[in-house]
Protein backbone atom coordinates (compact mmCIF):
# COMPACT_ATOMS: atom_id res chain seq x y z
CA UNK A 1 0.00 0.00 0.00
CA UNK A 2 1.23 3.42 -0.88
CA UNK A 3 2.22 5.34 2.24
CA UNK A 4 2.29 9.07 2.90
CA UNK A 5 4.63 11.12 5.02
CA UNK A 6 3.55 14.00 7.18
CA UNK A 7 6.08 16.69 6.36
CA UNK A 8 5.09 18.58 9.50
CA UNK A 9 1.79 19.73 10.94
CA UNK A 10 0.43 22.92 9.42
CA UNK A 11 -2.95 24.60 9.47
CA UNK A 12 -5.07 24.61 6.31
CA UNK A 13 -5.95 28.27 6.84
CA UNK A 14 -2.28 29.12 6.37
CA UNK A 15 -2.47 27.25 3.07
CA UNK A 16 -5.31 29.59 2.12
CA UNK A 17 -3.24 32.61 3.13
CA UNK A 18 -0.27 31.36 1.09
CA UNK A 19 -2.49 30.75 -1.93
CA UNK A 20 -3.96 34.22 -1.64
CA UNK A 21 -0.48 35.72 -1.43
CA UNK A 22 0.43 33.90 -4.63
CA UNK A 23 -2.72 35.13 -6.37
CA UNK A 24 -1.90 38.67 -5.31
CA UNK A 25 1.25 38.46 -7.41
CA UNK A 26 -0.19 36.62 -10.39
CA UNK A 27 -3.75 37.87 -10.86
CA UNK A 28 -4.41 41.59 -10.57
CA UNK A 29 -8.18 41.05 -10.65
CA UNK A 30 -8.14 39.16 -7.37
CA UNK A 31 -9.44 41.28 -4.48
CA UNK A 32 -9.89 40.18 -0.88
CA UNK A 33 -12.47 41.11 1.75
CA UNK A 34 -12.39 40.25 5.42
CA UNK A 35 -14.86 40.75 8.28
CA UNK A 36 -12.47 41.56 11.13
CA UNK A 37 -10.56 38.26 11.10
CA UNK A 38 -7.45 39.05 9.07
CA UNK A 39 -5.08 37.23 11.42
CA UNK A 40 -7.32 34.19 11.80
CA UNK A 41 -7.73 33.85 8.03
CA UNK A 42 -4.01 34.51 7.38
CA UNK A 43 -4.81 37.35 5.01
CA UNK A 44 -2.10 39.63 6.47
CA UNK A 45 0.34 39.18 3.58
CA UNK A 46 -2.20 39.98 0.90
CA UNK A 47 -3.29 43.05 2.84
CA UNK A 48 0.26 44.27 3.30
CA UNK A 49 1.26 43.69 -0.32
CA UNK A 50 -1.95 44.91 -1.98
CA UNK A 51 -3.65 47.44 0.29
CA UNK A 52 -5.59 48.82 -2.68
CA UNK A 53 -7.12 45.40 -3.36
CA UNK A 54 -7.88 44.54 0.26
CA UNK A 55 -11.16 45.54 1.91
CA UNK A 56 -11.69 45.45 5.66
CA UNK A 57 -15.47 45.41 6.05
CA UNK A 58 -15.73 45.15 9.82
CA UNK A 59 -18.07 42.78 11.62
CA UNK A 60 -20.65 42.95 8.86
CA UNK A 61 -20.69 39.70 6.94
CA UNK A 62 -23.93 40.35 5.05
CA UNK A 63 -22.47 43.54 3.64
CA UNK A 64 -19.25 41.69 2.79
CA UNK A 65 -21.08 39.14 0.63
CA UNK A 66 -23.07 41.86 -1.15
CA UNK A 67 -19.96 43.97 -1.71
CA UNK A 68 -18.21 40.94 -3.18
CA UNK A 69 -21.12 40.29 -5.55
CA UNK A 70 -21.04 43.91 -6.71
CA UNK A 71 -17.26 43.91 -7.14
CA UNK A 72 -17.51 41.18 -9.77
CA UNK A 73 -19.30 43.71 -11.99
CA UNK A 74 -16.31 45.21 -13.76
CA UNK A 75 -14.22 42.06 -13.66
CA UNK A 76 -12.85 41.65 -10.14
CA UNK A 77 -12.57 38.22 -8.49
CA UNK A 78 -13.45 38.72 -4.82
CA UNK A 79 -12.28 36.31 -2.11
CA UNK A 80 -14.22 36.76 1.14
CA UNK A 81 -12.73 35.57 4.40
CA UNK A 82 -14.35 34.78 7.72
CA UNK A 83 -15.20 31.74 9.86
CA UNK A 84 -17.30 29.02 8.19
CA UNK A 85 -20.26 29.76 10.43
CA UNK A 86 -20.34 33.42 9.45
CA UNK A 87 -19.53 32.58 5.82
CA UNK A 88 -22.65 30.47 5.36
CA UNK A 89 -25.44 30.32 7.91
CA UNK A 90 -25.24 33.97 8.84
CA UNK A 91 -25.36 35.14 5.22
CA UNK A 92 -27.30 32.39 3.49
CA UNK A 93 -29.84 34.66 1.84
CA UNK A 94 -27.17 37.10 0.67
CA UNK A 95 -25.24 34.24 -0.93
CA UNK A 96 -28.39 32.76 -2.37
CA UNK A 97 -29.71 35.89 -4.09
CA UNK A 98 -26.74 38.20 -4.71
CA UNK A 99 -24.14 35.50 -5.45
CA UNK A 100 -25.55 32.12 -6.49
CA UNK A 101 -28.78 33.13 -8.25
CA UNK A 102 -27.00 36.12 -9.76
CA UNK A 103 -24.13 33.86 -10.91
CA UNK A 104 -21.44 36.10 -9.46
CA UNK A 105 -17.81 35.07 -9.50
CA UNK A 106 -17.33 35.21 -5.73
CA UNK A 107 -15.04 32.90 -3.76
CA UNK A 108 -16.38 32.36 -0.25
CA UNK A 109 -13.41 31.23 1.81
CA UNK A 110 -14.28 29.78 5.18
CA UNK A 111 -11.94 28.91 8.01
CA UNK A 112 -12.52 27.30 11.42
CA UNK A 113 -15.03 24.84 9.98
CA UNK A 114 -16.29 21.92 12.02
CA UNK A 115 -15.49 20.65 15.49
CA UNK A 116 -11.73 21.23 15.21
CA UNK A 117 -12.30 24.90 15.91
CA UNK A 118 -12.11 23.53 19.45
CA UNK A 119 -12.56 25.49 22.63
CA UNK A 120 -14.83 28.25 21.27
CA UNK A 121 -17.64 25.71 21.28
CA UNK A 122 -20.81 25.08 19.34
CA UNK A 123 -21.72 28.70 18.52
CA UNK A 124 -18.70 28.72 16.22
CA UNK A 125 -18.44 25.05 15.20
CA UNK A 126 -20.62 24.84 12.13
CA UNK A 127 -21.39 21.28 11.03
CA UNK A 128 -24.06 22.21 8.51
CA UNK A 129 -22.18 24.42 6.08
CA UNK A 130 -21.45 21.84 3.39
CA UNK A 131 -25.14 21.05 3.20
CA UNK A 132 -26.14 24.71 3.07
CA UNK A 133 -23.71 25.45 0.27
CA UNK A 134 -24.16 22.32 -1.81
CA UNK A 135 -27.90 22.93 -2.01
CA UNK A 136 -27.36 26.20 -3.86
CA UNK A 137 -27.61 25.71 -7.63
CA UNK A 138 -24.33 26.50 -9.37
CA UNK A 139 -22.24 26.55 -6.19
CA UNK A 140 -18.96 24.61 -6.22
CA UNK A 141 -18.12 23.18 -2.78
CA UNK A 142 -14.54 22.31 -1.84
CA UNK A 143 -13.20 21.01 1.49
CA UNK A 144 -9.43 20.63 1.47
CA UNK A 145 -7.41 18.22 3.59
CA UNK A 146 -4.05 19.85 4.29
CA UNK A 147 -1.91 22.95 3.86
CA UNK A 148 -0.55 22.10 0.42
CA UNK A 149 -3.92 21.18 -0.99
CA UNK A 150 -5.60 24.28 0.44
CA UNK A 151 -2.96 26.50 -1.14
CA UNK A 152 -3.41 24.77 -4.50
CA UNK A 153 -7.20 24.95 -4.28
CA UNK A 154 -7.11 28.67 -3.46
CA UNK A 155 -5.07 29.31 -6.57
CA UNK A 156 -7.24 27.02 -8.72
CA UNK A 157 -10.59 28.59 -7.85
CA UNK A 158 -9.47 31.98 -9.15
CA UNK A 159 -9.36 30.41 -12.62
CA UNK A 160 -12.81 28.88 -12.29
CA UNK A 161 -15.68 31.20 -13.26
CA UNK A 162 -18.58 30.98 -10.83
CA UNK A 163 -19.33 30.97 -7.12
CA UNK A 164 -17.19 28.70 -4.97
CA UNK A 165 -17.33 27.71 -1.29
CA UNK A 166 -13.84 26.81 -0.04
CA UNK A 167 -13.85 25.22 3.43
CA UNK A 168 -10.82 24.77 5.63
CA UNK A 169 -9.89 24.75 9.31
CA UNK A 170 -8.10 26.12 12.30
CA UNK A 171 -5.80 23.44 13.82
CA UNK A 172 -2.40 22.29 12.66
CA UNK A 173 -2.84 18.95 10.93
CA UNK A 174 -0.67 16.58 8.92
CA UNK A 175 0.63 18.06 5.68
CA UNK A 176 1.13 15.16 3.30
CA UNK A 177 -0.06 16.02 -0.21
CA UNK A 178 2.54 17.22 -2.74
CA UNK A 179 3.86 20.74 -2.61
CA UNK A 180 2.94 22.81 -5.66
CA UNK A 181 0.36 20.24 -6.79
CA UNK A 182 -2.13 20.97 -9.55
CA UNK A 183 -5.61 21.15 -8.11
CA UNK A 184 -8.39 19.86 -10.35
CA UNK A 185 -11.85 20.94 -9.21
CA UNK A 186 -14.24 17.99 -9.19
CA UNK A 187 -11.56 15.34 -9.52
CA UNK A 188 -11.09 12.85 -6.69
CA UNK A 189 -7.57 11.82 -5.76
CA UNK A 190 -6.96 8.13 -5.21
CA UNK A 191 -4.51 7.86 -2.34
CA UNK A 192 -4.32 4.10 -1.84
CA UNK A 193 -5.40 1.08 -3.83
CA UNK A 194 -7.42 -1.60 -2.12
CA UNK A 195 -9.97 -4.34 -2.72
CA UNK A 196 -11.95 -4.81 0.47
CA UNK A 197 -13.44 -1.42 1.28
CA UNK A 198 -13.56 2.06 -0.24
CA UNK A 199 -13.01 4.97 2.14
CA UNK A 200 -13.95 8.37 0.74
CA UNK A 201 -12.92 11.20 3.01
CA UNK A 202 -12.87 14.97 2.85
CA UNK A 203 -11.08 17.71 4.80
CA UNK A 204 -9.32 16.81 8.02
CA UNK A 205 -10.67 13.25 7.82
CA UNK A 206 -8.47 12.37 4.83
CA UNK A 207 -5.36 11.92 6.96
CA UNK A 208 -7.40 9.94 9.48
CA UNK A 209 -8.55 7.72 6.60
CA UNK A 210 -4.92 7.02 5.68
CA UNK A 211 -4.12 6.18 9.28
CA UNK A 212 -7.14 3.88 9.32
CA UNK A 213 -6.06 2.20 6.08
CA UNK A 214 -2.65 1.43 7.61
CA UNK A 215 -4.25 -0.15 10.68
CA UNK A 216 -6.74 -2.07 8.56
CA UNK A 217 -3.92 -3.51 6.46
CA UNK A 218 -2.38 -4.94 9.62
CA UNK A 219 -5.69 -6.73 10.14
CA UNK A 220 -5.51 -8.05 6.59
CA UNK A 221 -8.05 -5.59 5.15
CA UNK A 222 -7.04 -3.61 2.08
CA UNK A 223 -8.72 -0.21 1.88
CA UNK A 224 -8.91 2.09 -1.11
CA UNK A 225 -8.78 5.69 0.09
CA UNK A 226 -10.16 8.48 -2.06
CA UNK A 227 -9.55 12.13 -1.20
CA UNK A 228 -12.78 13.86 -2.18
CA UNK A 229 -11.79 17.50 -1.94
CA UNK A 230 -14.68 18.61 -4.16
CA UNK A 231 -18.07 17.68 -2.76
CA UNK A 232 -19.87 19.47 -5.57
CA UNK A 233 -19.52 18.64 -8.37
CA UNK A 234 -18.86 15.16 -7.02
CA UNK A 235 -16.54 12.79 -8.91
CA UNK A 236 -19.20 10.10 -9.41
CA UNK A 237 -16.99 8.03 -11.67
CA UNK A 238 -14.13 7.68 -9.21
CA UNK A 239 -16.56 6.54 -6.49
CA UNK A 240 -18.39 4.09 -8.75
CA UNK A 241 -15.16 2.65 -10.15
CA UNK A 242 -13.89 2.02 -6.64
CA UNK A 243 -17.05 0.43 -5.18
CA UNK A 244 -17.43 -1.79 -8.22
CA UNK A 245 -14.16 -3.33 -7.04
CA UNK A 246 -14.58 -3.20 -3.23
CA UNK A 247 -18.34 -3.64 -2.87
CA UNK A 248 -18.70 -1.39 0.18
CA UNK A 249 -17.90 2.15 1.25
CA UNK A 250 -17.24 4.38 4.25
CA UNK A 251 -17.66 8.14 3.95
CA UNK A 252 -15.81 10.35 6.42
CA UNK A 253 -16.26 14.05 7.05
CA UNK A 254 -16.23 16.69 9.78
CA UNK A 255 -19.89 17.53 9.26
CA UNK A 256 -23.38 16.41 10.11
CA UNK A 257 -24.32 13.22 8.27
CA UNK A 258 -27.38 15.18 7.13
CA UNK A 259 -26.38 17.29 4.18
CA UNK A 260 -22.77 16.23 3.99
CA UNK A 261 -20.49 14.29 1.66
CA UNK A 262 -21.99 10.98 2.77
CA UNK A 263 -25.44 11.91 1.54
CA UNK A 264 -24.08 13.00 -1.82
CA UNK A 265 -22.24 9.70 -2.16
CA UNK A 266 -25.34 7.75 -1.10
CA UNK A 267 -27.33 9.37 -3.90
CA UNK A 268 -24.76 8.39 -6.51
CA UNK A 269 -24.74 4.82 -5.23
CA UNK A 270 -28.54 4.60 -5.02
CA UNK A 271 -28.86 5.74 -8.62
CA UNK A 272 -26.09 3.69 -10.18
CA UNK A 273 -24.70 0.98 -7.90
CA UNK A 274 -26.50 0.27 -4.63
CA UNK A 275 -23.75 -0.47 -2.13
CA UNK A 276 -23.53 -0.88 1.67
CA UNK A 277 -22.34 2.41 3.17
CA UNK A 278 -21.35 3.57 6.65
CA UNK A 279 -21.18 7.22 7.64
CA UNK A 280 -18.38 8.72 9.73
CA UNK A 281 -19.93 12.09 10.53
CA UNK A 282 -21.61 13.87 13.41
CA UNK A 283 -24.98 12.44 14.34
CA UNK A 284 -27.31 15.43 13.94
CA UNK A 285 -25.84 17.24 16.91
CA UNK A 286 -24.15 20.48 17.90
CA UNK A 287 -20.56 20.40 19.11
CA UNK A 288 -19.10 21.68 22.39
CA UNK A 289 -15.90 23.09 23.87
CA UNK A 290 -12.80 20.90 24.05
CA UNK A 291 -9.52 20.31 22.29
CA UNK A 292 -9.80 19.28 18.65
CA UNK A 293 -8.50 15.79 19.46
CA UNK A 294 -10.96 15.30 22.33
CA UNK A 295 -13.84 16.45 20.18
CA UNK A 296 -12.93 14.28 17.20
CA UNK A 297 -12.75 11.29 19.51
CA UNK A 298 -15.96 12.05 21.39
CA UNK A 299 -17.95 12.66 18.20
CA UNK A 300 -16.44 9.69 16.36
CA UNK A 301 -14.50 11.50 13.66
CA UNK A 302 -11.04 9.91 13.78
CA UNK A 303 -9.09 6.93 12.45
CA UNK A 304 -10.58 4.62 15.08
CA UNK A 305 -14.09 5.52 13.98
CA UNK A 306 -13.15 4.89 10.34
CA UNK A 307 -11.66 1.48 11.23
CA UNK A 308 -14.82 0.44 13.08
CA UNK A 309 -17.04 1.67 10.26
CA UNK A 310 -14.94 -0.21 7.72
CA UNK A 311 -15.15 -3.48 9.62
CA UNK A 312 -18.88 -3.03 10.00
CA UNK A 313 -19.55 -2.25 6.36
CA UNK A 314 -17.46 -5.18 5.13
CA UNK A 315 -19.74 -7.50 7.13
CA UNK A 316 -22.75 -5.99 5.33
CA UNK A 317 -21.47 -6.98 1.88
CA UNK B 1 -31.61 64.60 -24.81
CA UNK B 2 -35.41 64.43 -24.46
CA UNK B 3 -37.22 67.46 -23.08
CA UNK B 4 -39.62 67.46 -20.15
CA UNK B 5 -42.70 66.93 -22.32
CA UNK B 6 -41.11 63.92 -24.00
CA UNK B 7 -40.16 62.49 -20.62
CA UNK B 8 -43.72 63.11 -19.43
CA UNK B 9 -45.15 61.32 -22.44
CA UNK B 10 -42.89 58.36 -21.85
CA UNK B 11 -43.88 58.32 -18.19
CA UNK B 12 -47.55 58.13 -19.14
CA UNK B 13 -46.82 55.23 -21.46
CA UNK B 14 -44.80 53.50 -18.74
CA UNK B 15 -47.80 53.81 -16.40
CA UNK B 16 -49.94 52.09 -19.00
CA UNK B 17 -47.33 49.35 -19.33
CA UNK B 18 -47.28 48.83 -15.56
CA UNK B 19 -51.06 48.59 -15.30
CA UNK B 20 -51.37 46.23 -18.25
CA UNK B 21 -48.50 44.00 -17.11
CA UNK B 22 -49.85 43.40 -13.61
CA UNK B 23 -53.45 43.16 -14.81
CA UNK B 24 -52.66 40.43 -17.30
CA UNK B 25 -51.14 38.08 -14.72
CA UNK B 26 -53.27 39.33 -11.83
CA UNK B 27 -50.17 39.79 -9.71
CA UNK B 28 -47.21 42.08 -9.24
CA UNK B 29 -46.57 45.42 -7.56
CA UNK B 30 -48.17 48.45 -9.23
CA UNK B 31 -48.13 50.92 -6.31
CA UNK B 32 -44.39 51.45 -5.90
CA UNK B 33 -43.87 51.05 -9.64
CA UNK B 34 -46.22 53.92 -10.46
CA UNK B 35 -44.68 56.08 -7.75
CA UNK B 36 -41.23 55.74 -9.30
CA UNK B 37 -42.17 56.07 -12.98
CA UNK B 38 -40.94 59.66 -13.33
CA UNK B 39 -37.69 58.77 -11.55
CA UNK B 40 -36.93 55.76 -13.77
CA UNK B 41 -37.77 57.63 -16.96
CA UNK B 42 -35.60 60.60 -15.96
CA UNK B 43 -32.76 58.32 -14.86
CA UNK B 44 -32.58 56.21 -18.02
CA UNK B 45 -33.46 58.90 -20.55
CA UNK B 46 -31.62 61.86 -19.17
CA UNK B 47 -29.50 61.39 -16.07
CA UNK B 48 -27.36 58.30 -16.63
CA UNK B 49 -24.49 58.16 -19.07
CA UNK B 50 -25.03 54.69 -20.46
CA UNK B 51 -24.13 52.62 -23.47
CA UNK B 52 -26.68 51.58 -26.06
CA UNK B 53 -25.83 47.92 -25.70
CA UNK B 54 -25.71 45.92 -22.50
CA UNK B 55 -22.76 44.09 -21.04
CA UNK B 56 -22.54 42.82 -17.50
CA UNK B 57 -19.30 44.58 -16.58
CA UNK B 58 -20.57 48.03 -17.54
CA UNK B 59 -17.11 49.55 -17.76
CA UNK B 60 -17.17 53.12 -19.05
CA UNK B 61 -20.82 53.80 -18.25
CA UNK B 62 -23.04 54.62 -15.28
CA UNK B 63 -24.67 51.66 -13.56
CA UNK B 64 -28.03 51.29 -11.87
CA UNK B 65 -29.07 48.79 -9.20
CA UNK B 66 -32.66 48.26 -8.11
CA UNK B 67 -32.70 47.03 -4.52
CA UNK B 68 -36.48 46.95 -4.01
CA UNK B 69 -36.91 44.43 -6.80
CA UNK B 70 -40.66 44.09 -6.40
CA UNK B 71 -41.15 47.26 -8.44
CA UNK B 72 -39.96 45.26 -11.44
CA UNK B 73 -42.86 46.45 -13.67
CA UNK B 74 -41.50 50.00 -13.87
CA UNK B 75 -37.93 48.71 -14.23
CA UNK B 76 -38.86 46.36 -17.10
CA UNK B 77 -40.99 48.95 -18.89
CA UNK B 78 -38.28 51.60 -18.79
CA UNK B 79 -35.54 49.11 -19.75
CA UNK B 80 -37.58 47.97 -22.74
CA UNK B 81 -38.47 51.48 -23.79
CA UNK B 82 -34.81 52.48 -23.42
CA UNK B 83 -33.86 49.82 -25.95
CA UNK B 84 -32.46 46.99 -23.82
CA UNK B 85 -34.97 44.40 -25.09
CA UNK B 86 -38.08 44.35 -27.29
CA UNK B 87 -41.07 46.21 -25.85
CA UNK B 88 -43.28 43.27 -26.86
CA UNK B 89 -41.51 41.14 -24.30
CA UNK B 90 -43.37 43.06 -21.56
CA UNK B 91 -46.22 40.77 -22.59
CA UNK B 92 -44.39 37.87 -20.92
CA UNK B 93 -44.12 39.45 -17.45
CA UNK B 94 -44.38 36.77 -14.76
CA UNK B 95 -45.26 34.06 -17.28
CA UNK B 96 -43.52 30.73 -17.43
CA UNK B 97 -40.32 30.62 -19.51
CA UNK B 98 -40.05 34.41 -19.42
CA UNK B 99 -36.96 36.54 -18.87
CA UNK B 100 -39.24 38.97 -17.00
CA UNK B 101 -39.42 37.15 -13.68
CA UNK B 102 -41.60 38.44 -10.85
CA UNK B 103 -38.49 39.99 -9.37
CA UNK B 104 -35.52 41.04 -11.53
CA UNK B 105 -32.76 38.52 -12.08
CA UNK B 106 -29.69 37.95 -14.19
CA UNK B 107 -30.52 34.24 -14.30
CA UNK B 108 -32.52 34.37 -17.53
CA UNK B 109 -30.12 36.81 -19.13
CA UNK B 110 -32.40 39.84 -19.36
CA UNK B 111 -30.32 42.77 -20.65
CA UNK B 112 -30.21 45.70 -18.23
CA UNK B 113 -30.24 43.66 -15.02
CA UNK B 114 -26.93 43.14 -13.21
CA UNK B 115 -28.01 41.42 -10.01
CA UNK B 116 -31.07 39.65 -8.67
CA UNK B 117 -33.15 41.58 -6.16
CA UNK B 118 -36.36 40.85 -4.33
CA UNK B 119 -35.16 39.65 -0.97
CA UNK B 120 -34.85 43.14 0.46
CA UNK B 121 -31.91 45.03 1.85
CA UNK B 122 -29.13 43.68 -0.35
CA UNK B 123 -28.86 46.46 -2.93
CA UNK B 124 -26.69 48.89 -0.99
CA UNK B 125 -23.94 46.32 -0.56
CA UNK B 126 -24.00 45.24 -4.20
CA UNK B 127 -24.05 48.81 -5.53
CA UNK B 128 -21.19 49.76 -3.19
CA UNK B 129 -19.18 46.79 -4.40
CA UNK B 130 -19.69 47.89 -8.00
CA UNK B 131 -18.64 51.42 -6.99
CA UNK B 132 -15.44 50.03 -5.41
CA UNK B 133 -14.64 48.18 -8.63
CA UNK B 134 -15.21 51.37 -10.65
CA UNK B 135 -12.59 53.04 -8.46
CA UNK B 136 -10.17 50.12 -8.90
CA UNK B 137 -10.71 50.29 -12.66
CA UNK B 138 -10.18 54.09 -12.68
CA UNK B 139 -13.63 54.34 -14.25
CA UNK B 140 -15.02 57.79 -13.49
CA UNK B 141 -18.64 56.81 -14.10
CA UNK B 142 -21.20 56.68 -11.32
CA UNK B 143 -23.27 54.01 -9.65
CA UNK B 144 -26.95 54.75 -9.00
CA UNK B 145 -29.21 52.70 -6.78
CA UNK B 146 -32.84 52.78 -5.66
CA UNK B 147 -34.22 51.49 -2.35
CA UNK B 148 -37.64 51.47 -0.75
CA UNK B 149 -38.11 53.36 2.49
CA UNK B 150 -39.69 50.38 4.22
CA UNK B 151 -36.77 48.32 2.93
CA UNK B 152 -34.45 50.30 5.19
CA UNK B 153 -35.83 48.29 8.10
CA UNK B 154 -33.49 45.49 6.97
CA UNK B 155 -30.24 45.63 8.95
CA UNK B 156 -27.87 44.88 6.08
CA UNK B 157 -28.60 48.33 4.63
CA UNK B 158 -26.99 50.00 7.60
CA UNK B 159 -23.89 47.82 7.34
CA UNK B 160 -23.48 49.11 3.81
CA UNK B 161 -24.39 52.68 4.66
CA UNK B 162 -21.76 52.65 7.44
CA UNK B 163 -19.16 51.09 5.15
CA UNK B 164 -19.70 53.62 2.35
CA UNK B 165 -18.86 56.71 4.34
CA UNK B 166 -16.01 55.02 6.21
CA UNK B 167 -14.43 54.17 2.88
CA UNK B 168 -15.16 57.48 1.14
CA UNK B 169 -17.21 55.90 -1.62
CA UNK B 170 -18.14 59.12 -3.38
CA UNK B 171 -19.07 57.71 -6.78
CA UNK B 172 -22.51 56.51 -5.74
CA UNK B 173 -25.92 58.19 -5.63
CA UNK B 174 -28.39 56.08 -3.67
CA UNK B 175 -32.01 57.15 -3.86
CA UNK B 176 -34.61 56.26 -1.27
CA UNK B 177 -38.18 56.06 -2.53
CA UNK B 178 -39.85 57.90 0.32
CA UNK B 179 -43.48 56.97 -0.21
CA UNK B 180 -44.17 56.23 3.45
CA UNK B 181 -45.95 52.96 2.72
CA UNK B 182 -45.19 49.27 3.05
CA UNK B 183 -47.24 46.09 2.77
CA UNK B 184 -48.88 46.23 6.19
CA UNK B 185 -49.51 49.98 6.21
CA UNK B 186 -47.73 53.28 6.68
CA UNK B 187 -44.04 52.91 7.52
CA UNK B 188 -44.68 55.12 10.54
CA UNK B 189 -47.17 52.56 11.82
CA UNK B 190 -45.28 49.38 10.94
CA UNK B 191 -41.84 50.40 12.23
CA UNK B 192 -41.19 54.14 12.46
CA UNK B 193 -37.71 55.02 11.26
CA UNK B 194 -37.56 58.61 12.41
CA UNK B 195 -35.66 61.10 10.30
CA UNK B 196 -33.90 59.38 7.43
CA UNK B 197 -32.02 62.60 6.71
CA UNK B 198 -30.66 62.63 10.25
CA UNK B 199 -29.78 58.94 10.02
CA UNK B 200 -27.92 59.22 6.71
CA UNK B 201 -26.11 62.35 7.87
CA UNK B 202 -25.14 60.65 11.10
CA UNK B 203 -23.73 57.80 9.00
CA UNK B 204 -21.62 60.30 7.04
CA UNK B 205 -23.61 60.72 3.84
CA UNK B 206 -24.49 63.91 2.00
CA UNK B 207 -28.26 64.12 1.67
CA UNK B 208 -30.30 65.76 -1.08
CA UNK B 209 -34.07 66.12 -0.76
CA UNK B 210 -36.39 65.96 -3.74
CA UNK B 211 -39.70 67.03 -2.27
CA UNK B 212 -41.65 66.63 -5.51
CA UNK B 213 -40.50 63.15 -6.49
CA UNK B 214 -43.21 62.81 -9.15
CA UNK B 215 -42.26 66.03 -10.90
CA UNK B 216 -39.78 65.47 -13.71
CA UNK B 217 -38.19 68.92 -13.50
CA UNK B 218 -37.77 68.56 -9.76
CA UNK B 219 -36.15 65.14 -10.27
CA UNK B 220 -33.76 66.46 -12.93
CA UNK B 221 -32.78 69.42 -10.75
CA UNK B 222 -32.34 67.33 -7.62
CA UNK B 223 -30.35 64.61 -9.35
CA UNK B 224 -28.10 67.22 -10.99
CA UNK B 225 -27.45 68.62 -7.55
CA UNK B 226 -26.67 65.11 -6.28
CA UNK B 227 -24.31 64.49 -9.18
CA UNK B 228 -22.47 67.72 -8.42
CA UNK B 229 -21.92 66.44 -4.89
CA UNK B 230 -20.15 63.24 -6.02
CA UNK B 231 -16.38 63.03 -6.03
CA UNK B 232 -16.09 64.96 -2.78
CA UNK B 233 -15.20 62.12 -0.44
CA UNK B 234 -18.71 61.29 0.73
CA UNK B 235 -21.50 59.06 -0.58
CA UNK B 236 -24.64 60.86 -1.71
CA UNK B 237 -28.19 59.94 -0.72
CA UNK B 238 -31.31 61.32 -2.40
CA UNK B 239 -34.54 61.29 -0.41
CA UNK B 240 -37.15 61.15 -3.16
CA UNK B 241 -40.60 61.93 -1.82
CA UNK B 242 -43.09 60.11 -4.04
CA UNK B 243 -46.75 59.18 -4.00
CA UNK B 244 -47.38 55.47 -4.19
CA UNK B 245 -49.69 54.66 -7.10
CA UNK B 246 -49.07 58.06 -8.68
CA UNK B 247 -51.08 58.81 -11.83
CA UNK B 248 -53.98 56.47 -11.06
CA UNK B 249 -56.24 58.30 -8.65
CA UNK B 250 -57.71 55.36 -6.77
CA UNK B 251 -54.26 53.84 -6.21
CA UNK B 252 -52.71 56.98 -4.73
CA UNK B 253 -51.87 57.70 -1.07
CA UNK B 254 -52.49 54.15 0.14
CA UNK B 255 -50.55 50.95 0.70
CA UNK B 256 -53.50 48.95 -0.67
CA UNK B 257 -51.97 48.66 -4.15
CA UNK B 258 -48.50 47.66 -3.02
CA UNK B 259 -48.88 44.15 -4.35
CA UNK B 260 -52.33 43.92 -5.90
CA UNK B 261 -53.39 43.99 -9.54
CA UNK B 262 -56.38 45.96 -10.85
CA UNK B 263 -59.42 44.07 -12.15
CA UNK B 264 -60.80 44.67 -15.67
CA UNK B 265 -62.86 47.68 -14.68
CA UNK B 266 -60.11 49.23 -12.58
CA UNK B 267 -57.67 48.74 -15.45
CA UNK B 268 -59.92 50.68 -17.82
CA UNK B 269 -60.22 53.54 -15.34
CA UNK B 270 -56.46 53.62 -14.85
CA UNK B 271 -55.75 53.54 -18.59
CA UNK B 272 -58.32 56.28 -19.24
CA UNK B 273 -56.40 58.48 -16.81
CA UNK B 274 -53.22 57.79 -18.80
CA UNK B 275 -53.94 58.07 -22.52
CA UNK B 276 -51.65 56.20 -24.90
CA UNK B 277 -48.66 58.31 -25.97
CA UNK B 278 -45.98 56.15 -27.59
CA UNK B 279 -48.02 53.07 -28.41
CA UNK B 280 -48.94 50.10 -26.25
CA UNK B 281 -46.86 46.93 -26.55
Amino acid sequence: MKTYTNTGNKDTRSGFGAGLTELGKTNENVVALCADLIGSLKMDDFKANHPDRFFQVGIAEANMIGLAAGMTIGGKIPFTGTFANFSTGRVYDQIRQSVAYSDKNVKICASHAGLTLGEDGATHQILEDIGLMKMLPGMTVINTCDYNQTKAATIAIAEHHGPVYLRFGRPKVANFTPENQTFEIGKAVQLTEGNDVTIVATGHLVWEALEAAKALLEKGISAEVLNIHTIKPLDDKAILDSVSKTGCIVTAEEHNYLGGLGESVARVLALHHPTPQEFVATDDTFGESGTPEQLMEKYGLNADAIIKASEKVIKRK
Amino acid sequence: MPNTQQLQDLTTQVRRDILRMVHKVNSGHPGGSLGCAEFFVSLYQNIMDRKETFDMDGIGEDLFFLSNGHISPVFYSVLARSGYFPVNELNTFRLINSRLQGHPTTHEGLPGVRVASGSLGQGFSVALGAAETKKLNHDKHLVYSLHGDGELQEGQNWEGIMYAAANNIDNIISTIDLNGQQIDGATDDVLPMGSLRAKFEAFGWTVVDIEQGNDIDAILTGMAEAKALTGKGKPVCVLLKTVMGNGVDFMMHTHAWHGKAPNDEQLEIGLAQNPETLGDY
